[in-house]
């Protein structure tokens, strides 16, 4: 018999989550002697006309990284979602949008902009990219940038949610080893849809630092400012998403005294990430002065940006106007 | 309500509170105070009540504008919830505004039970702000980039 086929895509993404897959050591073999590694284009040469040759539902995991950017990210999610039995958003990016989708706060020609025209960029002409070329051999493309960046389920359907910037490589290990007990008949999948991987509780379930009342004056900012070890961070007035994140990292920033920036989503139950965080931030500013409330809140300087690092592109408004 | 020219009405969600600002709302309706009818006010027990998700649920279903009412700052049914609501208030605005949001979408007014004649004003004056800001149209325009570019 034949071994079931496993695939691993990255869209918009940096390649961590294929790092992280490769980083679960010995498990890697267990995936090696349980599946048919079909495509995978970071660690194997395949073309796409190989996945589009393969027959519909031939793939029976596809780990799928990165979120929707531009026109080929979307055709693979569509591609692949026709391939693939069963088809997993794989980290931030895929599950939240992730750090690309912070470019939902610009127009897209804005970032072409800036990519190619700030100080640093040498580009005299001023020339932009071309999504299209008449080269003599015939004419070449390039991917669009779309006007959103998209989590992938809001491209196609999907199976299971798996998140993290990267998923941590011990939670991969026990999703990998769920998933060949279940196709050897010894588990069950969980249902469609579930988050797996991950949590059922907040970082700062798992965090090891002591809490108490929390009343903040003044907020702080990594760069200038050296936390204590033990203190829980938000209570020395570091912004950390940890109350409003899902578990499942085991609090790994927090532990070594950064912040939790948010990488695993909402926590369960959380509707909006960066609603339930900016909610618990603001409710913890010490303060009934309007003056004041205002003055300790301009150390804030990037809500946008700070509450939603991972999850616009999933949020309720998912983009700026 | 009679619509504009072209059709178009500010669809405004209220939150107000129980003790103060619902009961403003009543007084002004009492007093026969006529003011503009673009407020769909939902009840809650205190201002504090207000998760900025609620704020942002309606803007992205497709409200123009979000109005939040409560008690005075120091008059609190639940003695200090208002508070949190100003200082959410402060930081729902910040984010909103980085989002790319309009100051006059979002409005905190503080109105007591028998402040009536103020909260129909600040409507009134909510009403024309909004009118002059033109539609949001989040949740037409979410959709139609979320499948345009899914195809």
């Amino acid at each position: 018999m034949s071994k079931p086929k496993f695939a691993m895509y990255w869209a918009a993404a940096c390649g961590g989550c294929e790092i992280a897959v490769l980083n679960i050591n010995e498990a890697i073999l267990d995936v090696d002697a349980n599946f048919e590694v079909v495509f995978w284009p970071v660690a194997m040469d395949a073309k796409y006309k190989d996945v589009e040759a393969m027959p519909d539902g031939d793939i029976t995991l596809c780990l799928f990284n990165g979120s929707i950017r531009n026109d080929e990210n979307a055709e693979m999610a569509h591609l692949l979602r026709r391939k693939s039995k069963i088809l997993v958003a794989f980290g931030s990016c895929a599950v939240d949008g992730g750090i690309p989708a912070l470019g939902n706060l610009y127009p897209t020609q804005a970032i072409i902009d800036t990519a190619f025209s700030t100080l640093t960029t040498d580009n005299p002409q001023g020339l932009r990219p071309q999504t299209s070329y008449a080269a003599p051999e015939g004419e070449i493309h390039i991917p669009v940038l779309a006007s959103d960046v998209r989590t992938l389920d809001q491209v196609v359907p999907v199976e299971y949610y798996m998140p993290g910037c990267p998923p941590e490589s011990k939670q991969i290990t026990a999703v990998v080893s769920l998933v060949i007990s279940a196709l050897k008949g010894e588990a069950a999948l969980p249902p469609a849809g579930s988050v797996i991987g991950a949590g059922a509780s907040t970082v700062c379930d798992e965090c090891p630092r002591t809490r108490s009342e929390k009343a903040i004056k003044r907020f702080r900012r990594m760069a200038t400012y050296q936390p204590n070890a033990t203190e829980c961070l938000l209570e020395q007035g570091i912004l950390c998403s940890g109350m409003a994140t899902r578990s499942g990292c085991v609090a790994l920033c927090p532990s070594a005294n950064v912040p939790c920036i948010g990488c695993y989503g909402g926590a369960p139950g959380v509707i909006d990430q960066g609603a339930r965080m900016l909610s618990a931030i603001a409710s913890v500013v010490d303060s009934d002065d309007p003056a004041e409330i205002a003055s300790i809140l301009a150390d804030v300087v990037d809500p946008a940006g700070t509450f939603y690092r991972f999850s616009l592109a999933h949020s309720l408004l998912h983009r700026a106007k | 309500m009679t619509p504009t020219s072209n059709g178009w009405e500010p669809v405004i969600v209220g939150f107000s509170c129980n003790w103060c600002s619902y009961r403003a709302a009543d007084s002004a309706g009492m007093a026969r105070i006529k003011y503009a009818p673009n407020v769909r006010f939902i009840r809650l027990m205190c201002s504090g009540r207000v998760d900025p998700l609620f704020v942002l649920k309606a803007f992205a279903d497709g409200a123009d504008a979000v109005l939040i009412s409560g008690c005075h700052p120091g008059d609190c049914h639940y003695i200090t919830q208002n508070y949190k609501t100003l200082r959410r208030f402060a930081l729902l605005k910040q984010t909103l505004t980085a989002l790319g949001l309009e100051d006059g979408r979002l409005r905190l007014v503080w109105a007591s039970a028998a402040e009536g004649t103020i909260l129909a004003e600040e409507i009134d004056n909510m009403v024309a702000d909004v009118r002059k800001l033109g539609p949001l149209n989040w949740k037409a325009r979410t959709a139609q980039r979320v499948t345009a570019a899914a195809g």
